[in-house]
């Protein structure tokens, strides 16, 4: 059995059936591409004796996209001979749709599943497109550092206009039934497979001098092209202000989002079969970017692989569990916001607290979000109230009694973690799970504090949980697997992305982040400009800069945190040496009295109605002869690499296991730069033993942070990758 | 090798640059001709001597494109075997053609040569023809900001502050009202005519006598909008140290929008001979120099320090500078880096009063600067600009 079958029905309507072989869904690869030349050369000789063509699936769904493992075999590199190649393959994707297209005879499609990317492609290049009310349309390609390359950025251009087209592929929109109708993404809805057949079929027989809009004479794109004469005012705007947007919300660090904006100005220009030439040249040049396969590998496979659960114990061995009723202690900001999220997949929460005001407040909080999401219309008040109603806030530890699971979201304070963790395994079931909440307190140790050992876990969540994607799993010494696989699949009913990692002080992500924090702390004792600091970050792609960050968790938080760790140390008869972090938190807050964003004062001054601006006092105390010089391109290095190495070190130590656990929460959980893949993608990608070599630059520079580890160095020797 | 003389530096007056201004209703073209008629008439001269019109346009496009040079030679009615061209150097333009046709006689090539540049901005905005600039891959790829916000840059980073540059520019008002009013332009300004010989126009229309720190003040900054909408946060590309540009620029303190020719006539010892004419100045040394682009107004300094050194002369040797009042962090900036008082450059105000017609700017100031030498009876000065993608320009001349 071929890709594609013709059947001609009983009106002259040529079916065109797309069912791949051996394949759940369809794919857009070389197998397609020679079975669709075929098809449509098939119909080019008989189209004067048919009424038109209706595209449709076999399958249970419509189309998938392309084939992403052959894109991750993708060379970077190629030589002239090679790129020739792989364009002139690009090219015969395109052609048989093209064809189609002019045939001269109407085609329709329909839509009875999801089409996305390469098969909405194929919608995209049929005169009349219909599809079943919940599939899903568009092209998501720009999400893993691609874009359309089967002409559907010369489609989408001439049918939406250059603004929309920009917005619509660049955030990869998404459109089904009602909203895809109104945006123009389909051409009518069907209630059922049968309904779209009939509806296909009938407008074929209705129009049989169908073309496309573009195919027609006096065609103009919607809102205009740059080869206007006289072009649209917006139009101007967009061309002149969108480049340099497209800039700096990227930094430069995303290839796909300038080649998708300057690709969609580039086709608008020039007729259709030129158009397909540029946007083939700019796929290409995708293609071969180490960011487009640093964000498949990482976004799709590894994180794929995670949450079908490869950190987790095997399904064969510990099946699924589901978390029915969940107790969350401390109902704080953490606290409320897991509520939140638990309530709102349909677990009971019990939202414990030390008073009933507490409690209530939490549960307000809840409150808050969804009044907040039924502002912007992406909440009902039915589901509201039910997921209100799931929530029982309370100050009575015996409410807990029956939870599968409780989380822990109290103060970093041992002594209280000890407190509630008694309190609560007093009430619940031997076979509950106890989460604590921590970002930095080894399990193992606060597990001495319970009498099941073996069922204590960590769960760290990030603020605010609610929206925040991450969970860092932390086995303590004791905990079993069945433990481990109940906070692994509560993780995932919440909607969360759940990493796995061993025990250690700070784990994994506030170890890695901790790094960061150091360096930036370091370069400002070492004189270099706190504002080079920021935007060598910014520039890196963080989120925001690392000064910007303290500011924001306050430097009096720090400290506290600081003074803790330091009481901890001190108490397990510990010697402290204080890094550069804590030697700046202490100055801060000790000496220069400023507190943090809070407190209206932090490394940055917070002028009234006026915009932040670095604090000149940093200069004064630690540059006063001027800013201490070093290349940007250090600086920056300094912010990534003393991440990555301590990556390294944390998989030597055991923390860290699977590198996707590892690439994955340093992306979600501590924004490490997403075009790199994470920590360990981002040093195969910039290549190990150039990585390693950098390192070791770094280190002879500027110290110990960057040491090389054992294990890079060995797979540098080795030519191995993470 | 031969020398390249200055003959005649003549110029149009300057024009409102929009509609309602003086010379919104002459098209490009007669304002060249006005000049090429003047030029004729004032030196009587055999118009087959002229070898070339070099001619520099910043929106060589529509009424103002395809070779405007030539056209006007024709227009004119000069001499079949002028010939002309058409040159974009951004606002070095003139000065550019200047250089080039200094180049030709220099080396012999070529005897007499015409050289400046015409601009209507009235009817050809900036941007009129488009840019290649502007594509948007070229966009991203080149981390261009507003030019406004560039000199807003330079001041960010000099530590010029909004006083600094408004009192700048009053200080060009002042200087070039009483230019005018002490009559220092007149004997090289052409009053604009129609074909009745009716006057057009006859003077700078920007000038603004009176002009005070405190009155300039009160202007907004001119390119705020272009820092808030993304070009304050691109130029962090190159300018990583810079946390916030502080916009100084208003319309009172950057050149402003006008319409306008200059030319000049150049030639070697055999050129002036064949047509009689006496020579003012000769030219010592030009230069041309790149700097960074996204700053794009730093070209100046760089680019006298080179002429300098091709004259073989200093800081010290130079008596008048004439520097293009593009914006005035430009002209503070390049005070500053090469230590030039107040009372030797832009003495009859510039380009904040007098406006900017970008391409033909660059001869103009030549012109006022071999006037005001000659007037002061002093030896030697410097024009000099910058131009877009951080190009500058410079020329030493010496009074013969």
């Amino acid at each position: 059995m071929g890709y594609i079958r013709l059947e001609k029905d009983s009106d002259g309507i040529i079916e065109l059936i797309m069912d791949q072989p051996n394949q759940k869904v369809n794919t857009l690869g070389d197998e397609f591409i020679e079975a669709m030349q075929a098809a449509v050369n098939d119909i080019a000789a008989q189209k004067d004796d048919i009424k038109g063509v209706y595209v449709r699936s076999g399958k249970e769904t419509f189309f998938g996209g392309g084939d992403l493992n052959k894109l991750l075999e993708m060379p970077t590199e190629m030589d002239q001979a090679e790129a020739t190649r792989v364009f002139e393959g690009i090219m015969s994707a395109k052609a048989p749709l093209r064809q189609l297209e002019t045939l001269g005879v109407p085609v329709a499609v329909g839509m009875n599943g999801a089409a996305l990317g390469g098969g909405y492609e194929i919608a995209l290049a049929c005169h009349y497109r219909v599809a079943v009310k919940d599939a899903q349309m568009g092209l998501p390609e720009a999400q893993l550092g691609l874009m359309p390359g089967a002409d559907g950025v010369v489609r989408m251009t001439r049918v939406h206009g250059l603004q929309n087209a920009i917005t619509y592929i660049s955030q990869g929109k998404q459109f089904k039934g009602e909203k895809a109708l109104e945006k123009g993404y389909c051409d009518a809805l069907a209630d059922s497979e049968e309904d779209m057949h009939k509806k296909a079929k009938e407008w074929i027989l209705a129009n049989p001098e169908a073309a496309q809009p573009w195919d027609k004479p006096g065609f103009k794109i919607p809102g205009g092209s740059p080869a206007d004469k006289d072009m649209d005012q917006g139009l101007q705007g967009l061309l002149f202000f969108g480049p340099v947007n497209v800039m700096i919300n990227t930094w430069g660090n995303f290839p796909a989002a300038k080649a998708i904006f300057a690709c969609i100005s580039d086709v608008a220009r020039v007729d259709f079969e030129t158009a397909q030439k540029i946007e083939a040249r700019y796929f290409l040049s995708l293609m071969r970017s180490n960011v487009a396969k640093n964000m498949i590998s990482t976004f799709f496979f590894q994180l794929n692989a995670l949450e079908a659960g490869a950190s987790r114990p095997s399904f064969e061995t510990i099946p699924k569990t589901d978390c029915k009723k969940l107790g969350i202690l401390g109902a704080g900001q953490m606290g409320a916001g897991i509520a939140f999220a638990a309530a709102k997949v349909g677990i009971e929460v019990v939202l414990k607290d030390i008073s009933q005001e507490n409690a209530d407040k939490g549960k307000a909080y809840a409150k808050g979000v969804c009044e907040k999401l039924a502002s912007k219309g992406r909440m009902d008040e039915a589901s509201s109230e039910a997921l209100l109603g799931l929530i029982k806030p309370t100050a009575d530890a015996a409410d807990l009694a029956g939870c599968d699971i409780v989380v822990e979201a109290v103060f970093e304070d041992r002594k209280i973690k000890a407190a509630v963790t008694s309190e609560t395994e007093a009430v619940t079931g031997a076979e509950s799970v106890f989460a604590t909440n921590t970002s930095s307190l080894p399990i193992t140790g606060l597990a001495e504090a319970s009498s099941r050992p073996e069922n204590f876990i960590g769960m760290h969540f990030f603020s605010p949980a609610e929206k925040m994607p991450l969970v860092e799993i932390i086995k303590g010494e004791k905990t079993t697997d069945e433990a481990l696989a109940k906070a692994f699949d509560l993780a995932i009913k919440l909607g969360k992305k759940p990493i796995v990692v061993n025990d250690g002080e700070g784990f994994f992500t506030t170890r890695v982040i901790a790094k960061t924090v150091e360096q930036s702390a370091a370069m400002v004792l070492e004189g270099v400009n706190p504002v080079v600091i920021e935007n060598a970050a910014k520039q890196n792609g963080s989120p925001v800069g690392p000064l910007t960050a303290i500011d924001e968790i306050s430097q009096a938080t720090a400290y506290k945190n600081g003074q803790q760790l330091k009481a901890d140390k001190e108490a397990r008869g510990e010697t402290v040496t204080p890094n550069p972090a804590t030697i700046l938190v202490n100055k801060m807050v000790e000496d220069f009295d400023r507190k943090g964003k809070v407190f209206g004062a932090g490394y940055y001054e917070y002028p009234e109605g006026g915009k932040k601006h670095i604090w000149p006092g940093l200069k004064e105390h630690f540059a006063p002869n001027g800013y201490k010089d070093i290349p940007f391109a250090d600086v920056q290095d300094r912010l990534t690499f003393a991440q990555a190495l301590e990556g390294v070190r944390a998989m030597e130590e055991g923390v860290v296991i699977n590198p996707a656990d590892g690439n994955i929460g340093s992306i979600m959980g501590i924004g490490y730069p997403a075009q790199t893949g994470g920590v360990f993608q981002h040093i195969n990608s910039y290549g190990v033993k150039a990585f390693a070599e950098r390192a070791e630059y770094l280190y002879q520079q500027y110290g110990d942070d960057f040491k090389v580890p054992a294990l890079l160095k060995q797979k540098a020797a080795a030519g191995e990758k993470f | 090798m031969a020398e390249a003389y200055i003959f005649d530096a003549i110029r149009t007056p300057r024009g409102k640059g929009k509609p309602g201004g003086g010379l919104y209703e002459v098209k490009p073209i007669d304002l060249v001709v006005n000049l090429l008629d003047a030029m004729k008439a004032r030196h009587n001269l055999d118009t087959s001597l002229v070898e070339d019109l070099i001619l520099a346009t910043g929106e060589p496009v529509f009424e103002q494109g395809q070779n405007i040079a030539k056209t006007a030679l024709v227009y004119a009615d000069w001499s079949d075997v002028t010939t002309g061209a058409q040159l974009h150097r951004y606002c070095a333009g003139a000065l550019d053609a200047v250089n080039a046709a200094a180049a030709k006689v220099k080396a012999g090539f070529e005897d007499l040569v015409l050289a400046g540049g015409v601009e209507s901005m009235s009817r050809l905005g900036i941007g009129a023809g488009g840019a290649a600039a502007g594509d948007p891959w070229v966009a991203m790829e080149s981390y261009g900001i507003s030019q406004g916000l560039g000199a807003d840059l330079i001041a960010e980073i000099d530590g010029f502050s909004r006083e600094d540059c408004d009192k700048y520019a009053a200080m060009s008002q002042q200087r070039a009202s009483e230019a005018w009013e002490k009559g220092y332009f007149k004997d090289s300004i052409i009053p604009v005519t129609d074909k009745n010989g009716v006057v057009i126009c006859d003077k700078d229309e920007l000038v603004r006598p009176g002009t005070t720190v405190e009155k300039l003040s009160g202007l907004n900054p001119s390119f705020q909008m272009f820092n808030d909408f993304g070009h304050g946060e691109f130029l962090k590309f190159k300018y990583p140290e810079v946390e916030n540009v502080n916009c100084v620029h208003t319309p009172g303190n950057s050149s402003g929008i006008v319409d306008g020719a200059s030319l000049v006539l150049i030639g070697n010892e055999e050129g002036g001979k064949k047509a009689g004419l006496k020579p003012r100045a000769k030219i010592l040394s030009t230069a041309l120099t790149g700097t960074e682009p996204t700053i794009m107004l730093t070209g100046p300094a760089p680019a006298t320090e080179k002429a300098l050194a091709k004259a073989g002369l200093s800081i010290d040797d130079i008596d008048l500078f004439e520097l293009n009042e593009a914006f005035a962090a430009v002209v503070l900036r390049y005070q500053k880096k090469l230590g030039i008082p107040d009372e030797k450059i832009n003495v009859n105000g510039g380009a904040i009063a007098m406006g900017h017609p970008i391409g033909a700017t660059g001869a103009m100031i030549l012109g006022t600067l071999v006037d005001e030498l000659e007037r002061r009876g002093l030896k030697r000065g410097i024009a000099t600009l910058c131009a877009g993608g951080g190009i500058g320009i410079a020329t030493v001349i010496e009074l013969v």
